[in-house]
């Protein structure tokens, strides 16, 4: 995963980068497996890995298919690095008061969990209990985040849907992004 | 099983974590190409996924499914959480792409430095 | 469009009926496995996506056109937010769906199938539509 992260950071080509990303988002789905939430790998796996890619393609036919190459002088180069580094180390130093990886007596394990785990199937009766914090206990915050998907479908709509609507046969469609391959 | 004390996996996954994340740092603040400062948006948000993902896990736990047989559950509260972001990020990032569109529209390049010049021109 | 590439077709053509199943599984089958209205709305749009990728997207609009899909993405979040009103009028605080049948066990089954279903539309529909405006675009 960290492999991948790296190359897309190396390359300049955003066809293969857009492709990476693809392949970090399954990566990153297997991780959540490995970490017992396999509600969060079927969403990412999903979206990260299917529509996302599929909207990062779209734009590419839109826009260009090359990075720049720019011109490495040493103030783009070194500056963004000691900043990410810095922040790094900060961010380390940050880590050495929290809890052990898997420790059942971390303070997140604490608070409402327990009453999810014991009482949610008397009270919501399902047997899934992330569905049921989803749906029942957290309903605002699940109302909230339609509401947000909502939201940008509207934003993109006013950006992109308004002006310029062209015949719909002329949409980009596999064969026209293999023709362009031909042809570059 | 118990949490062992011995075999102790300490805190390697935040390490990890922001290792990702610097990644992500550096792609949204060295590179100029705006689609590729997307993509390295993306890498941060996943970053700070796994950051939850990891705080909710219990060693032995099983997945918060309830069936025969499981008696530790991880904890679900942090996967709901990123459950709904992972949506919400993609519907944002469609967001930031078609902006990305439009950019390119008005000034016919997607480069930071290419749009600077121009605005200067101006 | 595409008469050159049978075998995309073909097995595009094969495979939407079972992508368009195992969503619908997906959105029903949430309660008890994993799963459920966001991944199900997902899954439910790749399956269009498809189509409009290898038939090309004036076909995929006969079959789903964006004036519905528009209307679907605001009834999504009406049916959630319709499913607390409801639950105001039997006598219950906001999304509290208790009430919403004799037993309050039922009640939170309906309750949570119905604002999944709100969930997984919205979102079949968002994500629809956006991949059809970013396609619609052109060059």
């Amino acid at each position: 995963m960290a492999v991948t992260a790296i190359v897309i950071l190396r390359i300049k080509n955003l066809f293969t980068v857009v492709m990476l990303g693809g392949i970090y988002s399954l990566l990153s789905a297997q991780m959540f497996v490995n970490l017992d939430a396999v509600d969060v790998a079927f969403t990412e796996a999903a979206v990260g890995a299917g529509i996302s890619t599929v909207l990062m393609l779209g734009t590419l036919a839109l826009t260009s298919r090359e990075e720049k190459s720019e011109k490495k002088s040493s103030r783009t180069f070194w500056l963004p690095l000691v900043v990410v580094f810095s922040t790094g180390i900060a961010l380390i130093y940050g880590t050495l008061d929290m809890p052990d990886y898997g420790d059942p007596n971390a303070p997140v394990h604490h608070h409402v969990a327990p009453r999810y785990l014991l009482d949610s199937e008397g009270e919501v009766g399902m047997p899934n209990v992330v569905t049921s914090v989803l749906a029942s206990y957290r309903g605002f915050d699940t109302l909230g985040e339609t509401t947000v998907v909502f939201t940008a479908l509207v934003g993109v709509l006013i950006l992109l849907a308004t002006r310029r609507r062209r015949k719909d046969n002329d949409a980009p469609t596999l064969a026209d992004l293999e023709e362009q391959e031909d042809d570059a | 099983m118990q949490y062992n004390e011995i075999i102790n996996p300490g805190l390697y996954n935040y390490w990890i974590v922001i290792f990702l994340m610097m990644i992500g740092f550096y792609i949204v603040i060295a590179r100029g190409n705006l689609v590729k400062k997307l993509v390295g948006l993306n890498i941060f948000q996943t970053s700070v996924f796994v950051l939850y993902i990891s705080m909710g896990k219990v060693v032995g736990g099983t997945a918060p499914i309830f069936g025969e047989g499981f008696e530790v559950f991880s904890n679900p509260l942090p996967h709901v959480l990123i459950l709904t972001a992972i949506v919400v990020g993609v519907a944002t990032t469609a967001l930031g792409l078609s902006l990305v569109v439009r950019i390119r529209e008005a000034y016919g390049t997607i480069e930071e430095e290419d749009i600077h010049a121009q605005e200067e021109d101006f | 469009m595409m008469k050159r590439k049978p075998i995309l077709r073909v097995t595009s053509k094969v495979f939407m009926p079972f992508i368009l199943l195992f969503a619908l599984y997906v959105q029903f089958h949430g309660d008890f496995g994993p799963g459920g209205g966001f991944q199900a709305g997902v899954i439910f749009a790749s399956s269009f996506i498809l189509y409009a990728l290898i038939f090309g997207l004036h076909d995929a609009k006969m079959v789903m056109p964006s004036s519905v899909l528009e209307v679907l993405a605001a009834l999504g979040v009406l049916l959630y937010a319709g499913v607390g009103v409801v639950s105001f009028f039997v006598g219950d605080n906001y999304l509290n769906y208790n009430s919403l049948a004799h037993d309050p066990l039922h009640g939170q089954h309906y309750g949570i199938l119905l604002v999944e279903l709100g969930v997984g539309v919205t979102v079949f529909a968002a994500m629809t539509l956006i991949f059809y405006t970013f396609a619609g675009r052109g060059r």
